[in-house]
Order: structure tokens, then sequence, then C-alpha cells
């Protein structure tokens, strides 16, 4: 019982820095733009966040640093993709490589010296501990708890019972008619651009700031590309891309114990590794056929 | 040709509830809007009537703030004002349908009538119905606030944008090619409503290019013929005056030679209870019979999008049937692709012509595109042979270019003509053709059209499928009515009368011979 509640806890925990980056993304894309920045944005999260925390001392003023990165990551895609009109996958890749490059120059100029410097992480809540190895699943970071409680009803609030929501959803459909009826389109896309970028910052930032407490090269690890292909299993729903994260998450922790049980130790680690991508490649190929893209999705939008 | 002054106004003194001064549009070389002054007073309908291509929608696009004019300037009630977006144009009382509609079809009708004009933090859906339900009783015309659009029919969805202008308080309404979309039913109905907005106090503009329509419905008319304002007459000028002022010529029209005495005897298209998937794997074809026989023209009306697109890709060799036979010519072609079905003597003039043909490749390339083959030389291309081919046919199709310019860069007038030459020089035996005149002046729809019937009397059967009834109560000698896959009406052009075909088309009727064409 022990092994499926850890099971489960570290479930939660791997899978927040991909409900923030899917819950940002799902956003971005619903106003009819794919933000292929998201790596790069999740980087320089967790990068700008170690390093602010690291210089005051103050996780939580690293976090804010966070939310500003992922805002300016945000604006930046939207007056590439919004106001220019650039190809979103080029300017998306792009973004991420800049991001990432501009994190480690940054990095090497701040932070390297002659050892990795290291904050104190955020620490870990945990409001069940009376209650044993159940206790257990409950003891997590802040940020998981902000991101299960907070962020995800809220999104899904957001675009679903908001003004703001249905005008995000009219310029990801239909730009054309959605100016016609008198929405700025330009303005609600730089709107969910930012918003996005910033969960999407917060989401790379857990990493520094709460599981690891310091920041390492090559620290997300694809965890944008996850995301993006997350937002598409989850059909662009809020609720189904989370549920995609805890899928895949919970292969990789599973992947993560069963390398050091006895009896796996046969099975070479690459495969375990492995298994939580080729379970959203299987789950992509299942569920992705037929489905229904944003009407507006990639497309710049220009008045004649 | 006379000038058309502006008649006298007996309510000349009532100020325009909105007035476009002088404006000026270029789009590159082509002027789309010259100089041309139009108002619209309240409880008035004024028709803007011009051909395709006249410029009707670019000025309209200008009042309403989708398009910006070089020159010129707009006032609403006796004030200039400044449209610099559809937000501007709201806001000054202007509302508008264009013909794609302007709706976002996963959402439902409440919410695109909340676009832009809900705020705050929470969506208020049941005062959103409410506000569909207000409207839709103060105009009488009933709507479910529930309905998706994209299940709604098109005359349902412009019911929706016309609602939707309405509720915005709109005192201009600007409705572009209203009834393009509609049955003859239909337009009674949109007709019956306009009449009852305009007597609220309404002005109203409507643009066509059909001078039934505009004589129906219209107090005055205002005429534009490439880009200027021919002039405005009363609603109840003469149709053939009202011709003459938008194509410059007092009639219009194509002469169909009688069928000769023998056609109708060889049948060299047979369709035989076809059935075929749709784009989405839905069904679009439930069991068509069609036959056309040399020497003749048939045409196939109705509403689109209820199987005509995948009639013709079927007959192109796009689309196999999973059901039923095509012959050509009593040869068995069921299931054969593209270059099957042109070897087998089918050419296909398709509804997408920039699809059908390489934009950036010349005219010369374009004319030999499916039939490289013959054109080999020593050495890869035989141009010299290539180019010598595309003189002849420019020539004899009276195509307005070179062999060598970029198919890019011709009008859309040419562009059919370089299509009709490529599928014409194959001789052959049936031709199919979607929508072939969409688009295009009238000089250029005439020669379409009288091609089309010369081939037929040369011998070929032509199947013709138009949006256009006009069209094909010119053109063909034959008529079928196509609705939700089924072909339910058939009947000659000589005995057809446009009640019934406007029945058959909505699905309101199914001829007691349903299915059999023959």
């Amino acid at each position: 019982m022990t092994f499926l509640f850890d099971l489960l806890a570290s479930t939660f925990r791997n899978a927040t820095p991909l409900v923030y980056g899917t819950t940002g993304e799902t956003i971005t894309e619903r106003s009819g733009v794919l933000n292929l920045g998201i790596e790069g944005t999740m980087y320089a999260g967790a990068f700008a966040g170690f390093a602010v925390a690291w210089q005051t001392g103050d996780p939580l003023l690293g976090l804010l640093a966070a939310v500003v990165v992922g805002l300016l990551a945000g604006a930046v895609m939207a007056l590439l993709t919004v106001t220019l009109g650039a190809n979103q996958h080029v300017a998306g890749l792009g973004l991420t490589i800049a991001l990432v490059g501009l994190s480690e120059f940054s990095n090497r100029l701040l932070l390297s010296g002659s050892q990795a410097p290291r904050i104190t992480p955020m620490p870990l809540w945990d409001p069940l501990a009376g209650f044993g190895d159940i206790g257990h699943v409950a003891q997590q970071y802040g940020l998981t708890y902000v991101a299960f409680l907070l962020v995800v009803p809220a999104a899904w609030w957001l675009l679903d019972r908001t003004p703001i929501g249905l005008s995000i959803r009219a310029v990801g459909e239909d730009p054309e008619a959605a100016d016609a009826a008198g929405i700025r389109v330009a303005r609600v896309r730089y709107f969910a651009l930012m918003l996005g970028s910033a969960l999407m910052a917060v989401g790379g930032a857990f990493l520094t700031l709460a599981v690891l407490g310091t920041f390492t090269l090559d620290i997300i690890a694809g965890r944008g590309w996850v995301c993006v292909a997350l937002v598409i299993f989850g059909r662009w729903r809020i609720g189904r891309g989370v549920l995609g994260a805890l899928l895949f998450s919970f292969v990789y922790s599973l992947g993560l114990r069963l390398q050091i049980m006895d009896g796996w130790q046969g099975v070479p680690p690459e495969i375990m590794l492995a298994l939580p991508y080729l379970a959203v490649i299987a789950a992509l190929a299942i569920s992705g056929r037929n489905v229904a893209y944003p009407g507006a999705y990639l497309k710049p939008y220009r008045r004649s | 040709m006379p000038d058309h002054p502006a008649s006298p106004d007996p309510a000349a003194s009532v100020p325009a509830a909105v007035a476009l001064r002088d404006i000026t549009k270029r789009f590159g070389d082509l002027v789309a809007n010259d100089g041309v002054t139009f108002d619209v007073r309240p409880g008035e309908v004024h028709a803007l009537l011009g051909e395709n291509g006249a410029g009707k929608t670019t000025l309209m696009r200008i009042l309403y703030g989708l398009t910006m004019p070089d020159r010129g300037t707009i006032e609403v009630r006796g004030r200039p004002v400044h449209i610099g977006s559809p937000r501007d144009a709201i806001a000054a009382g202007i509302g508008m349908v264009t013909q794609h509609f302007s709706l976002v079809a996963p959402m439902t009708v409440a919410e695109n009538l909340a676009l832009g004009r809900v705020s705050g933090a929470r969506l208020d859906r049941e005062g959103m119905r409410d506000a569909v339900r207000r409207v839709s009783v103060a105009a009488e015309l009933p709507i479910d606030p529930d309905a998706r659009i994209a299940d709604l029919s098109v005359g349902q969805q412009q019911r929706v944008e016309v609602l939707k202008a309405l509720s915005r308080d709109c005192r201009v309404l600007i409705l572009d090619e209203p009834t393009a979309v509609l049955v003859p039913q239909e337009v009674d109905a949109l007709f019956t409503t306009l009449r009852r907005l305009v007597a609220g106090g309404l002005g109203v503009v409507f643009i066509s290019h059909k001078l039934g329509e505009v004589r129906a419905i219209s107090d005055r008319v205002s005429v534009l013929r490439r880009g200027q304002l021919v002039g405005t007459a009363p609603g109840d000028t003469d149709e053939r005056e009202l011709a003459r002022m938008m194509v410059g010529r007092p009639t219009f029209g194509v002469e169909r030679p009688p069928l000769a005495g023998d056609a109708g005897r060889t049948v060299v298209l047979h369709v035989g209870a076809v059935v075929a998937d749709g784009a989405r794997g839905l069904p679009a074809l439930r069991g068509i019979d069609l036959e056309v026989a040399a020497g003749e023209v048939v045409g196939v009306a109705g509403v689109s999008g209820n199987g005509q697109t995948e009639l013709v890709e079927v007959l192109a060799g796009m689309r196999a049937p999973t059901e039923g036979r095509v012959t050509v010519a009593g040869r068995d072609v069921t299931g054969l692709g593209p270059a099957g079905m042109m070897a087998a003597g089918v050419g296909r003039i398709p509804e997408d012509r920039r699809a059908s043909l390489v934009m950036d490749l010349p005219v010369s390339l374009n004319l030999i595109l499916e039939r490289i083959d013959d054109f080999r030389g020593a050495a890869g291309l035989d141009h010299r042979r290539i180019e010598r081919h595309a003189r002849e046919l420019i020539e004899r199709y009276q195509i307005r270019a070179t062999p060598r310019d970029p198919v890019r860069t011709l009008s859309g007038g040419n562009i059919q003509k370089v299509l009709l030459a490529r599928v014409l020089e194959h001789d052959p035996r049936v031709v199919v053709v979607a929508q072939p005149t969409r688009g295009l002046d009238v000089g250029a729809s005439e020669y379409v059209r009288s091609t089309l019937i010369a081939r037929a009397r040369g011998g070929a059967g032509v199947l013709l499928v138009s949006e256009d009834l006009d069209e094909l109560l010119a053109v063909a000698d034959r008529l079928v009515v196509m609705y939700e896959g089924r072909i339910v009406g058939s009947m000659a052009t000589a005995d057809a009368d446009v009640d019934r075909l406007g029945m058959l088309m909505a699905g309101r009727l199914r001829a007691s011979q349903a299915g059999t064409a023959a």
C-alpha cells in the first residue's frame, strides 16, 4: 500500500509543471495561436525564478519574476504572430531557442562559480500528516495545491463562463466573425498569449523553486513539448488536458519506481524512461484522430 | 449611353441615415470604387445593383469598417464620422450581414449574439437567452437561442445574422447578396421580414445582381459598373433599363439552339444507384441515378451542400463510390482514378478553378498539365511544341494572355478559359462542369455558357452543376434537382417552373418518379 500511495503522491508532484504548461497552452491555442515558445518559456521561468530567489533569498519573489518573464515571453510571441503575422511554428521555435540560449547565457554570467548555488526549496505542505500512508498523498508543494485547486478550475471558468473566455474562443474559431462583432481580435490574442505564457513560466519555476532548489541545464527536458501533445490529447479542454498530464505523470513515476524494484532490474532503464512518451504517442494515435482543431488555428488575422 | 441623374425624390427632405461621399478604393491596379456617392434614408430599401466585381461589396465593407477607403467621407445622420473598424460601425448604428456569415459556427445563437457586447466577470447565460428571445419576438423571427450555428440551415443562419444586427439597435442594415444562398420560398420570407422592418423605420442596403429581386424589394436602385456609379433610379424602373445600366447594353443571354432530332438517343454517361461518402465520412450520395446523352446539356440544380460536390468528384475519379456503377459510352469506369476517367473521355471543369491550375506556372504549361507525356521531346519537355500548342489554344478560346504569363496574373474569366481549353482539347465524350461562371463578368460568362452549349451540340454530353438557376434555365436542356444526396426531381427546361424548382430544392416536394432522371 505504501508503494501505491507513494506512487500517487509522486504522480501529482510530477504532473504539476505539466498542468501549468498544458493549461497555459490550452488558453493560447483556444485563441488560435499555437505557442511552441512553451519549452523556452518554461525554461526561462525556471531560470528567472531561481536566479531572483537566490539573489533575494525569497522564493515568492522568484515566483513573481517567473510570472513577469512569462508575460514578456507571451508578449514577444504575440508581437511576432499577432501584430506581425509571422508563421506560428517558426516564431514559436525561434522563441524557444532564444529563451533557452538567453537563460543559459545569463546562468553562466550570474551563477557559475565554484559550485552550483542552491536555495532552500519551497516547503512541502502536509495537511494530513496524522493519517498515515494516505496522508502521504496530500504531502505536496504549495504550487501543486495552487495548480489543482486554483489554476485549473479558474482557467476552466475563464474559458467557459466569462465574457473574456467567450471572446478568446471566438477569435480562435473565427476571427473575422469576432471582428465583425466588435471584438478587438489582436487585443484578445495578446491577453491569451500573455496569460498562458505566465502559467507556463510558473510551471518551469516549480522545478527550480520547489522540487530541486537549484537550476541545472536542460531542466525542462521536453516537458513543454509534452504539454503541446497533451493539449491535443485533451482536445483543447482544460479538464481532459489535466487528465492527460496525470496519466503521463503516472506512467513516468511508475517507471522511475520500477527501475529500483527487485525483479525489474533486467529491463533497460531507457525503456522505463521512454514509457510515458510512448504512452502519450499511443494515446494521441488513439484519441487524436478526427479532432476538431480551433477554426483559426495557425492563421494570423489581417483585415483587408 | 445617356446619363442617369438621380431621379426626383419626394423623400429628399428626409436626412440620410448614412451617406458615403466620393469614396475611392484601389487594390493594386484595380480600382474597386471610383468616386462613389451613395446614401440610404430611414424607412427605405436602397438596392446596390451591379455585376460580380463591380465594387458593391467593397463599398459596403468600407461602410462597415472592414476595408479602409483611400479617399472619401462617411456621414451618419448628416454628421461626418470616422469608421475604422466594425466596432465604430456598430456604434454608429450600422449592421451588416456579409455574404459569408460572420457567425462562429461551433457556438450557440445566444453566444453569437452576445459576442463583443458582454463584459464583467461572469457570462449570464440566462440573460443571453432572454436577449435572443426579446429581439426574436420583436422582429417576429423565431429562433432557438441554444441551437448551435453549425446545426442551422443557411436560411436560419441568415436569420441569426439579421437578429444580431437588430439586437445592437442598428438603424441601417446592409445585406450583401442575401438571396444567393436561399431557395425561392426563403427569399419570399426574407422580403416579408424586410418590408416589416423598413416600415418600422430601418434603412436597408440591399446588394444584388439579380434584377427581379431588386425590383421586387427596393424603393431606389443605384447601379455600379466597374467601380463607378452609373446612376440612381426608382425601384420600379424597367428591368431592361436596369440591365442596360448594369452591363452597358440592353440585353444579355445566350442562344440555345433546339436539340437535334437524334439527340438523347446515345447515352454517353450513365450513373446507376451511386452511393458515396462525403468529406467527413457521412453519406453524401444516397443512390444517384442519372443519364446524359450525346448532344444535350443536363443541369443539376440544388442548394449547395446537397451532394453536388461529391457527385462531381465521383465523376472526376477523385472520390470512389461505395455502391453503384458509372459508365461512360457503355464502358464501366466505376472506381477509376482521375487519369482513368480522363482516358475514358470525361473532362472536368471543377468548382475551384484555382485548385485545378498551378497558379505560378505559365499558361502554356498549365494547358498541357493533364497530358505531359504527349509533349516529351528528346531531352525533357519539348518547349517549342508546348508554346505552339498554347498559341493555338489562346487564339481559339480567346484567352487574353501570352503563353508565358503565369496563370496567377490572369483575370477570373481568362483563368476559366484556360481550363475550358485544356479540358475541351481532349475532345471529351462527357464534360462535367461545376459553377463555371461564378465570379465571372457577363462577357466571360456568356462565352463560357455558349461554348458549353456548342460543345454539346457538337456531340458531347454536358453535365452542368450550378447554383445559379438563371444560368441553368438558359443553358440546360433538362434539369435534375439534388436534395440530400438524392435526385428528387427531373424536368425538361421548357416545362420548368421556378416555384416547383424551389420546392424541390428545399426538399418540400418529391417528384412521383423520384430518383429516375432518364
